[in-house]
């Protein structure tokens, strides 16, 4: 199995680190683009953590960062026109930021990967699956093309892709969309990482393959002890899967906590309004709520706080003084909200 | 938008009245190109094969189904976007397929599509005016040049964009917004029929609400017919009148929300809904998830007999020999399968 270290000599390629260190840790980032129109501050002082084995999902609006945090941790932002203007990212004790391209290339992949939502456009077209997966174990372990295909076959295996051996030499296009984001985890996965980002891995596929892709994704993390970011929409693969939620609202970590807390006492008006929104099986047909008003322009922030314009607890400190960035609560969790202990307490209304 | 108050329409009693769309024996197959792969014969993707469906004025249908089991290419279909293999469609008693010319521009006002993702499907340099005054730049006859704009801008307000932003960028808009965007295009020449494609599914919740509550309010409005197709199927049961569950490029169940969701017929719908994952933490691992086998087959190749058998844990040797069609149930669902709901499948002959 991949999972045990291959004893290869190129196996060095991959970054020594001290395992006493926390895995990972993101202290005040801050990520701006330079646009035409000024600068828009899509990352704004972000905090987080993840432990080896956890789950860590990041929700919130649509534009509020979550991806351009993922980018900027896999290191894949394009600079310019995105530019870090603050912060520290570390990896078991080693910040990422500050590290020549040229060794922070050797934690890309190895120690830290990446499932794209969209696994058509993230696969080349013109390379079988095969030569695609065996890619990262000619470059990366400095095995022969045939020791490769031979692992591509073991791991297709591994993400149960149904007659792995015949298929090896299958282009992407051949794939339905479950099994293309199974490959997608398969080379996640290839080089043993110890951190696994996904951005939106199952927005794409309907709810039987979104549950195979979770159970593959929670088995890795079982088998390896590594650790999973994993950003989506869907509430409900949160809760199925989720130890920490991290909540973020225009570019900034609103609520943090462990995943049951949240869901069932939110400490933050906004995490209130996103659940409320919710859909649920049972129990359909009236108007859904809907969080009113827009979310602030990233180019002109306000001075208080950013959810102030749509808030139903809001008051006149709250348009005036940002709130305190993380009022911690009962001690396991935190919210960026003037009256955080008053929202756990009763809600908003 | 958050403002208007209308409920969720009531199912509208129009099961006797004349459907605006009727579809009958829909297929496309994709041919399989040679070139690609040498060593396997050359053949078709079934991407739909054999799609009936009537669309009521006013309804909503619910269009759900595992990945790749032709949703978007049977949007495509009744768009005109795709030409049919075989099987008609009628629009209003007017023949769609193999019209041409002004007979079909004159029917493709009719049904009009929003995309998927509000980022792509807008054109980053085009102005919002511009976006939403294209389908009227496409049918010059539907409003006089000199009211152009003042449609756009009514357009606009239906949608709960400010007018004023008529001459702003799409990239300047957030997602919710833009989807809006998509949604007043899509409504610029009255269609009678509005096909959404996945239009929430890179939404946060609350812009998701946003949107599906303005989709009926219009409909509530306007007295339009929707076609909504989504993985989601809370959303889907949220918005829908009638849900139609597709596998393999057929539709295996077809009927009221109620009856599909509260007793679903057939195993595929089943196994569906069992997969829909509970919004509580504390209920993890509690569900009762009905987990199916193996892949699903590929379209290019379909079974034999009933599409779903190689993965359906109540298949007989019939299912492999008689294809099921479409057949009122006890649910009063339509679903296409030979041991439908609780019906114990027996094998035939006694092995
Ligand atoms: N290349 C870019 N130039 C300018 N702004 C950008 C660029 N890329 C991202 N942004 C902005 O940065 C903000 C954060 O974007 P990001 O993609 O992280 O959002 P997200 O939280 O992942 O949203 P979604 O849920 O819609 O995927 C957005 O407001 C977006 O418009
Ligand atoms: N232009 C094309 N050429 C060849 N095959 C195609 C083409 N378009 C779609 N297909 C195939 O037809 C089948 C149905 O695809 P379609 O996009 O309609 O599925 P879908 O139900 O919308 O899936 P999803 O839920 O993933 O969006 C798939 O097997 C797909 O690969
Ligand atoms: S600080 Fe004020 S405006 Fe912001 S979320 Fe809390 S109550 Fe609402
Ligand atoms: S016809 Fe047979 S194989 Fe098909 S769904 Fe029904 S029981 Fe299963
Ligand atoms: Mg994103
Ligand atoms: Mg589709």
């Amino acid at each position: 199995m991949f999972s045990q270290k291959t004893t290869s000599p190129v196996e060095e390629g991959k970054p020594e680190v001290d395992e006493n260190q926390p895995l990972l840790q993101v202290r005040d980032l801050s990520v701006v683009f330079r646009t035409r129109e000024g600068s828009a501050q899509a990352v704004n002082k972000v905090d987080l953590d993840l432990a080896r084995g956890q789950t860590l999902a990041i929700l919130g609006e649509s534009g509020s960062g979550k991806s351009v945090t993922a980018q900027a941790i896999m290191g894949i932002l394009d600079m310019p026109p995105a530019e870090i203007t603050s912060g520290t990212i570390k990896f078991r004790g080693k910040d990422l930021l500050t590290m020549p391209e040229k060794e922070r290339r050797l934690y890309r992949g190895q120690r830290i990967s990446m499932v794209f939502q969209d696994a058509l456009s993230a696969l080349n077209p013109v390379y079988t699956v095969g030569e695609q997966i065996g890619e990262l174990f000619t470059v990366h372990r400095g095995m022969s093309r045939k020791d490769a295909k031979k692992k591509s076959i073991e791991l297709m295996d591994k993400v149960r892709i149904p007659g792995a051996a015949a298929r090896v030499t299958d282009y992407p296009h051949q794939f339905s969309g479950g099994m293309r984001q199974r490959i997608m985890i398969a080379m996640a996965i290839a080089l043993d990482p110890d951190i696994i980002i996904a951005d939106e891995p199952t927005t794409a596929l309907d709810v039987t393959v979104q549950a195979q892709v979770m159970e593959l994704l929670a088995e890795m993390r079982r088998e390896t002890g590594s650790g999973l970011i994993l950003i989506t929409h869907d509430l409900g693969v949160v809760a199925e899967t989720a130890d920490m939620i991290s909540v973020m609202y225009a570019g900034r970590t609103v609520e943090h906590g462990p995943a049951t807390k949240v869901f069932a006492n939110p400490a933050h008006p906004y995490t209130l309004g996103l659940l409320e929104s919710m859909p649920r099986l049972t129990g359909a047909g009236d108007r859904l709520y809907a969080i009113p008003g827009l979310p602030p322009s990233l180019l002109n922030l306000p001075s208080g706080c950013p959810f102030a314009a749509r808030c139903p607890r809001a008051e006149d400190i709250c348009r005036q003084d940002p709130p305190p960035p993380a009022v911690e609560i009962d001690g396991t969790r935190f919210s960026a909200c003037h009256f955080a202990e008053e929202v756990v307490a009763h809600g908003v209304r | 938008m958050a403002s208007a108050e209308t409920p969720a329409a009531p199912a509208p009693d129009t099961a006797a009245a004349d459907p605006i769309m009727n579809v009958k024996g829909l297929v496309k197959h994709f041919p399989l190109r040679s070139g690609v792969v040498i060593k396997r014969q050359v053949g078709a993707v079934q991407a739909v094969d054999g799609v009936d469906l009537q669309v009521r004025p006013g309804e909503t249908i619910g269009v759900v189904g595992e990945s790749g089991c032709g949703k978007s290419t049977l949007a495509k279909l009744l768009i005109g976007l795709e030409t049919p293999t075989a099987g008609s469609i009628s629009l209003t008693g007017r023949e769609m397929v193999g019209a041409s010319g002004g007979k079909l521009k004159a029917m493709r006002r009719d049904v009009q599509m929003i995309f998927q993702d509000p980022y792509t499907s807008l054109n980053p340099r085009m102005t919002v005016g511009d976006i939403i005054a294209e389908p009227l730049e496409i049918h010059p006859d539907a409003v006089p040049k000199a009211q152009r704009t003042e449609r756009v801008r009514e357009l606009m307000s239906l949608v709960g964009l400010s007018p004023e932003h008529i001459d702003r960028y799409a990239h300047q808009f957030s997602g919710g917004q833009r989807q809006r965007i998509g949604i007043a295009r899509g409504l610029a020449l009255n269609p009678k029929l509005l096909i959404c494609d996945e239009p929430v599914s890179a939404l946060d919740v609350s812009v998701q609400a946003q949107v599906i509550n303005l989709l009926q309010d219009l409909q509530n409005r306007l007295g339009i017919s929707l076609i909504f197709i989504a993985h989601d199927l809370s959303v889907v049961r949220h918005i829908s009148h009638r849900v139609a569950v597709m596998y393999l490029g057929r539709i295996v169940e077809l009927g009221d929300k109620e009856q599909v969701y509260n007793n679903p017929q057939h195993p595929y719908t089943k196994a569906l809904l069992s997969a829909v994952p509970n919004p509580d933490p504390a209920m993890r691992g509690k569900g009762n998830q009905i987990v199916l086998e193996g892949d699903p087959p590929s379209p290019a190749n379909p079974p034999s007999g009933c599409r779903f058998r190689t993965r359906c844990w109540k298949a007989q040797a019939k299912c492999a020999e008689v294809d099921p069609g479409l057949e009122l149930t006890s649910s009063g669902a339509r679903a296409a399968c030979h041991f439908p709901g609780d019906t114990p499948s027996q094998p035939e002959v006694a092995a």
